[in-house]
């Protein structure tokens, strides 16, 4: 009787243990979710809308700092700085790659609407920077001209 | 292993300015070896840097970030002596976490 009580204990103990570590693992994966859908998306356009803004305005606000030719597509630096109030996510997008969005970056508060990063252009192109603020989505484009392409090759 | 993380972590003003260079080969999938065969995607696709146990910067990337991805920003709410914490985690499931301590303005 003894044994068999143990042995229940024992398995209830397994049972709590495997799905302590399954929570677990589960709160990670969502932090560390990845937007597939915009990430595969081609064109300015159907990336807002995997973005989940309906439309974007344009603005002087967001300023995007790079140069105007980039002699090497592979290593193109670009600085996006908003002005905008309540400023959550600025995303990089290059309209001519093979997919348009690069990069997604979460601002939370205390962090400066900032952010300097370095990205490979297949070609001459514009590029977007698309940033959400106040449940508002606004944009402002930058036309870099590529010399010798980042992809393939 | 990937190689670590050279970061750079100082005050500026009541902020923290961050320069990262995470070492890392960025395929896009799109380039062919020698041979013509594809060569894979291998890319960083999240990053997390954390400061006193709060997040101040998490980021999704697709295949065009540049080969080495680099990142600077600011933000506030840190003091010399604290550790600012990266990770980053790739589409193979590697990952990645440096840390640095805030140095002096």
């Amino acid at each position: 009787m003894d044994i068999t009580r143990r042995r229940i204990l024992k398995a209830s103990g397994a049972v709590l243990a495997l799905a302590t570590g399954l929570f677990h693992s589960a709160r990670i994966f969502a932090q560390e979710q990845w937007n597939k859908a915009a990430f595969e998306t081609k064109s300015f356009a159907a990336t807002l809308k995997a973005l989940g803004a309906a439309g974007s305005t344009e603005s002087v606000q967001v300023q995007i700092t790079a140069p105007d030719i980039a002699e090497n597509g592979a290593v193109v630096p670009i600085t996006v700085e908003s002005a905008i109030p309540g400023t959550r996510t600025i995303a990089i997008l290059i309209e001519k790659n093979p997919n348009t969005l690069s990069a997604d970056f979460e601002i939370p508060e205390g962090t400066d609407p900032f952010i300097t990063t370095r990205v490979k252009m297949a070609e001459t192109s514009n590029i977007y920077a698309v940033v959400q603020a106040g449940g508002k989505t606004f944009h402002a484009a930058k036309e870099i001209k590529v010399t010798l392409g980042g992809c393939g090759g | 292993m990937a190689d670590p993380m050279r970061i750079r972590a100082n005050m500026a003003g009541d902020k923290v300015e961050v320069r990262v260079l995470m070492a890392h080969e960025m395929e896009t999938g799109q380039r062919k070896d020698a041979s013509g065969a594809l060569v894979p995607a291998h890319f960083i696709q999240n990053v997390t840097v954390t400061c006193g146990g709060k997040t101040v910067l998490s980021a999704q990337w697709g295949t065009s970030i540049s080969k080495n991805p680099f990142m600077h920003f600011r933000f506030k709410g840190g003091k010399p002596g604290d550790k600012v914490i990266i990770s980053w985690v790739d589409n193979k499931g590697e990952r990645r976490t440096d840390e640095a301590v805030i140095a002096g303005g």
